[in-house]
């Protein structure tokens, strides 16, 4: 876990950073943070617990234990990261280790509203880029250069076109990603809508 | 695009504003919150400065760290404790409702508001928690969020997202005896994968789905997030509104005649437009099981644990990971399988019908004695129905022990956990790597009534031979 973290504020458009490979379908927030670190009321002391009995049971050889990845922050993943629990312990503790993009095959949409929520932009790639990435990471380290206004990924030997969502991509290049002040802009509609609803009259 | 579905209505009517970008604001009518994912929300509230908008539309209970042994405070665990006095203050200082233990409401959240009636058709519902689903069982469309969101909806009642596009899952014909929801739904996870349901909203439909009680209704919706679908949800029906009524935060008198009217006009076009449309036969649904680390790895009760080859490419590699985690063999059977450990209770299978029909398999059977076998109630009210009807009695006649309410098991995170690679029998959700506390723990998701008929055993066994 990198000591000196802060927490991402204002436009994202460009992230510039060593890969991270993370091999393996439907990887659940549970095996990103397991339960008993969700025993906290603030998410400070997240990161250093990130994948704990994954990388227990490896014993030193977890992707997130390697000497050479230790200053990584773009993380490589495949189908469907981060399912099941809605916990945004998952994505902190990630962001809290030096996760500062993923790019996956799919994310859960849970997951993914979380890290949108907290300044991680997620990317999708198909299979076969994905695949490039990590049998690439396998041998070498992958300096990446994201650049979210064209969506590119560059780097000295690959270069990807990276799918977001457009209202995730406008947010971060905005620097709106922080959605509480821009729903809170809209309070005298909010407050409308409070009385129009039948059900709010119903108790 | 969908169009005309409940889903769509149910959208447009809360739909506050357009955000850049495409996604919309979106009012939430019922907030549920408990002590897991909403210290943090409260906490950005306080450093931004900001005051919950609408106190009377968050309801508070406490669910995950309940210890379900001795409930005496200050909690043993003293993290648990901090947490459940975090939420105690948090809900005293912004002036909202507060079930808590001992309150004779307190429970599981997504147990305690369809039963207090604060779920209602039509709502928008959010919580902090994947398993908010479960409250699309009474047409209303609710969705888990994370604790930046449960910020947001303290601060404005209001989230910016995205539109779901619809699937419906129609499903023919009625589930055959011994068969539960819990099969039904494992069944449709499996048909469609575990990531079919990213982006989606599923509508449950059909005759098998308008058989079902009100409470197996919740189980299908509580389980459409481990297909992937965030939101899954149910028209409402005569059942829904039968269920509500006389509840205690249900509209009464005059307000249940306008409820009733609205209710009734709630549901989805005959010919609404859906994004996509699924039909299965639910007579062709067995007693279900999973063998692996996902709710999708799941095979009728007679069948062989599927062999790599018989697996679409995509997959193969998680079948691998769980032949491994789950030390089992392809081609392998599941029956007979031993288990350690039987756990009854959870979101998904631990209101009173799931007790009732567990205690009809163990009524003069007694635990097998390798087994580790204990059912906690999903809410205080339950456990006062249970013990009312003696539930409680044949439980602990068979052997279980009988726990106060909370997540338990589920998720471990009370000092309900496996040790080490312990099998457990698990009426709950998650067959995840861990899921139950230990590190190298193995979950075989199944109904209340196999876990049942497997705490008898002491094996995964055909409940189907228990109650002919």
């Amino acid at each position: 876990m990198k000591s000196d973290f802060t927490p991402p504020i204002g436009k994202i458009s460009n992230i510039h950073g060593q890969c991270i490979s993370l091999i393996g379908n439907d990887i659940d927030t549970d095996r990103i943070i397991p339960a008993r670190f969700l025993k906290c009321v603030n998410f400070d002391s997240l990161g250093e617990s990130v994948f704990e009995d994954d990388r227990k049971t490896l014993k030193g050889k977890h992707p997130f234990d390697l000497e050479e990845n230790k200053n990584a922050s773009i993380l490589v993943v495949n189908s469907n990261f981060g399912c099941g629990s809605s916990r945004e312990h998952a994505p902190q503790a990630l962001m809290r280790w030096g996760i500062k993009a993923i790019i996956g095959e799919s994310f859960a949409d849970i997951f993914y509203s979380n890290c949108i929520a907290i300044g991680i932009p997620c990317f999708t790639l198909p299979k076969k880029s994905i695949e490039e990435i990590q049998n690439y990471c396998n041998n070498q380290s992958l300096l990446l250069e994201i650049d979210l206004k064209n969506s590119l990924a560059k780097s000295k030997d690959l270069n990807f076109n990276l799918e977001i969502k457009e209202s995730s991509k406008k947010m971060f290049l905005s620097g709106e990603w922080d959605a509480t002040a821009k729903l809170l802009e809209k309070s005298s509609l909010v407050e409308r809508k409070y009385k129009e609803l039948p059900y709010v009259k119903f108790i | 695009m969908s169009q005309d579905t409940l889903f769509d209505k149910v959208w447009d009517l809360h739909k506050v504003s357009s955000l850049p970008g495409g996604s919309d604001q979106i009012f939430i009518g019922l907030h549920l919150i408990h002590e897991v994912t909403s210290p943090q929300a409260f906490g950005a509230l306080k450093d931004k400065k900001l005051k919950v908008k609408f106190p009377d539309r968050t309801v508070a209970t406490v669910d995950h760290i309940v210890p379900t042994d001795n409930q005496s405070r200050p909690f043993k665990d003293n993290l648990a404790e901090q947490m459940i006095e975090t939420l105690e203050k948090n809900c005293s200082e912004h002036n909202i409702r507060f079930f808590n233990i001992g309150s004779g409401n307190q429970g599981i959240v997504h147990v305690v508001a369809p039963e207090l009636g604060l779920t209602q058709p039509g709502m928008t519902i959010a919580c902090g928690d994947s398993h908010t689903s479960t409250h699309g069982a009474f047409g209303s469309i609710a969705f888990g969020i994370g604790t930046s969101q449960v910020r947001d909806v303290l601060a404005t009642q209001t989230l910016a997202m995205n539109k779901l596009k619809v699937r419906q899952i129609w499903c023919d014909n009625k589930l055959s005896k011994g068969v539960y929801a819990k099969d039904l739904v494992l069944h449709i996870i499996n048909k469609l994968g575990v990531k079919a349901g990213a982006g989606f909203a599923y509508e449950f439909a059909g005759p098998a789905i308008h058989e079902l009680s009100m409470e197996e209704r919740m189980t299908i919706c509580n389980m459409s997030i481990e297909g992937g679908a965030r939101c899954g949800y149910i028209n409402p029906d005569a059942k829904t509104f039968s269920y509500i009524k006389n509840k205690l935060y249900a509209p009464k008198n005059e307000h249940w005649d306008r409820a009733l009217r609205w209710w009734e006009s709630l549901k989805s076009d005959e010919n609404s437009i859906y994004d996509d449309v699924i039909k299965l036969d639910a007579s062709k649904v067995e007693p279900t099981v999973t063998w692996g680390i996902t709710p999708g790895q799941s095979i009728s009760i007679n069948q062989q644990i599927p062999l790599l080859d018989e697996l679409s490419p995509n997959d193969k590699l998680v079948a691998e990971e769980a032949y491994e985690y789950m030390s089992f063999k392809p081609g392998q059977l599941i029956k007979d399988t031993p288990v350690d450990v039987c756990f009854i209770g959870s979101c998904t299978n631990g209101r009173i019908s799931d007790l009732r029909v567990a205690a009809k398999v163990l009524k003069g059977k007694k635990v097998s004695k390798n087994v580790k076998a204990f059912a906690v109630p999903g809410s205080e009210k339950v456990a006062t129905e249970a013990k009312e009807e003696g539930l409680d009695q044949i439980f602990k006649d068979s052997g279980f022990q009988w726990r106060e309410p909370g997540c338990s098991m589920c998720l471990a995170m009370n000092s309900d956990k496996l040790i080490g690679n312990q099998v457990s029998a698990s009426s709950s959700n998650r067959n995840f790597k861990g899921r139950q506390g230990s590190p190298s723990g193995r979950t075989l998701l199944m109904s209340p009534a196999m876990v049942a008929a497997a705490a008898i055993n002491g094996k995964v066994s055909d409940v189907r031979e228990f109650i002919n």
